[in-house]
């Protein structure tokens, strides 16, 4: 079973040294337990871009998110859990290593 | 047999057997969906059956054979829910086989799934009422005042979460029980005190039928976790409470408070086995927790064969216990009042005073006031007080004694 973990936050570019280290802790532990699939940080969101080609004209491309929210994904996990039980002690420890919040969430 | 009885054999195998056989299909078939409406099946084959055939001679058995017959059929149908069963075997096979003990009844697991933490609150309360209760969906929207529809959706809503998300089905480890359990504990808590304290204009003031189910699955809960000293602190609380109710609320619909209650008729069974589950827990020496404290304050209440014998001095010493273990302002609220029959109206109200940042949005807090100051001769700040009570106060019963009250002062 795989859930999406989905770093909130609601500042840019706002992390420090310590945290850094602390999820590279937690993410020696996802390996070593078998829970590690993929880890990424993002962007902030104003350097997203949107595309919309649904129509029969021209692609329409936005600059910017495509929702302004006060919060938003700073950064995702992958992860390998036997069920949510599993999934979300994991998450209670991502949580404090990367100091945000966390959202879990099954994939199909 | 007569067709009462057989009805009558219907209505106890649905009491008794619903959630076994719910809890049974779960396990089999890894969906609460599949299980539910194939208990419901065999439940409607049983009313269409029995009167005929005669009840079985064992009810829960044929009930579980045939509920098991309609899950399988209902997924040989729905081809494409291939994927679901093996899911469900997958969901089976990482499971360890059950070590014997109570702790290992499968409804015990259903509990744990439907009091799961990443429920909402309210949906935990309805998945269980329907799931372990066995009440309709209809039944629970009325309790809880909501559209049928709404109720519905909020429990199907819960039935795909457990299922995409995989919510587990089992007791948590032992790391994680504590938690758990007060969990499930808050849950039956929370039915129990929408029945004796039913909210909205068109209610009654107490819903037995959820007070007699908040009951009934505390009743199941401390059967399977006979060594948690609060599920059986909860159990007692909840009888103690129950014990009153009738002569809680006067023919008049009026709320009548537990110093001006007809002992007498108070229900001597339940307070027999409240006070039992009291000493019980005090025997095991073991540090009680809230629900414990909160029963053993209701067990001095109805030790007093009269109002003016409730040894306050000792009920005051359960609230301090109980501060220290929940210091939440509503908590000192009711330790207040214990302290004005010990100490007097004014040292309560100088206490209560403080509470008025807190709990300016409760009731209770303006009821507790205005009955201070009215002993205190205060009438108009008293009348102010129940003013503001009154605009607070969704039961019906505590209205009609609010306006009496006030009205009194004239």
């Amino acid at each position: 079973m795989q859930y999406l973990v989905s770093v909130i936050d609601d500042r840019t570019a706002s992390g420090t040294d310590e945290e850094m280290a602390a999820i590279d802790v937690f993410n020696d532990r996802l390996r070593a337990g078998g829970h590690w699939v993929f880890a990424g940080g993002l962007a902030s969101p104003g350097t997203a871009t949107v595309v919309d080609s649904r129509g029969d004209g021209a692609p329409v491309v936005t600059d910017g998110p495509f929702v302004e929210t006060k919060e938003h994904v700073a950064g995702l996990w992958v992860w390998e859990a036997a069920d949510l039980d599993e999934a979300l002690a994991l998450a209670v420890d991502g949580s404090k290593a990367c100091h945000r919040k966390l959202e879990v969430r099954p994939f199909l | 047999m007569s067709p009462a009885d057989v009805t009558e054999a219907i209505v106890r195998a649905h009491h008794d057997e619903w959630a076994r056989v719910v809890a049974s299909l779960t396990r089999r078939f890894g969906d609460l969906d599949v299980a539910e409406d194939a208990a419901a099946e065999a439940f409607a084959t049983a009313v269409e059956r029995w009167p005929a055939d005669g009840v079985p001679p064992n009810p829960g058995g044929w009930l579980t054979t045939t509920a098991n017959r309609r899950a399988i059929d209902r997924l040989r149908r729905e081809s494409k829910r291939g994927e679901k069963q093996r899911a469900a075997l997958m969901w089976q096979d990482d499971d360890p086989a059950p070590a014997p003990g109570p702790v290992d009844d499968e409804r015990l697991r259903l509990i744990f799934t439907c009091c799961h933490p990443a429920l909402a609150p309210e949906t935990r309360v309805a998945l269980t009422l329907r799931m372990v209760g066995g009440l309709t969906v209809p039944e629970i929207a009325r309790a809880f005042l909501v559209q049928e529809t709404a109720m519905g959706q909020r429990i199907t809503r819960a039935k795909a979460k457990i299922r995409a998300a995989r919510i587990p089905y089992r007791v948590p480890a032992a790391g994680d029980l504590p938690a758990r359990v007060s969990g499930v504990l808050a849950v039956l808590f929370l039915v129990f005190n929408e029945g004796y304290l039913a909210t909205g204009p068109g209610t009654d003031p107490v819903r037995a039928d959820l007070t007699a189910e908040a009951i009934r699955l505390a009743r199941l809960v401390r059967t399977l976790l006979p060594e948690d000293g609060e599920a059986a602190g909860l159990l007692a609380l909840m009888l103690l409470t129950e014990a009153r109710r009738p002569a809680r609320v006067a023919a008049s619909g009026e709320l009548v408070p537990l110093d001006r209650q007809d002992r007498s008729a108070w229900d001597g069974a339940l307070v027999a086995e409240g006070h039992r589950l009291v000493r019980e827990r005090l025997a095991s020496g073991v540090a009680p927790g809230r629900y414990q404290v909160l029963a053993a304050i209701n067990a001095v209440h109805t030790s007093a064969p009269d109002a003016r014998d409730t040894d306050w001095s000792q009920v005051v010493a359960l609230y301090d216990q109980l501060v220290r273990l929940d210091p939440s302002p509503v908590v000192a609220l009711n330790r207040a009042v214990a302290v004005a029959e010990l100490d007097g109206p004014e040292v309560a109200l100088a206490t209560v005073d403080r509470l008025g940042d807190a709990l300016a949005r409760y009731h209770a807090f303006h009821a507790t006031r205005a009955e201070l100051l009215r002993r205190l001769g205060r009438d108009p700040e008293a009348r102010a007080a129940y003013d503001e009570a009154l605009a607070l106060a969704g039961n019906t019963a505590e209205t009609a004694y609010l306006t009496r009250r006030r009205d009194e002062l004239g």
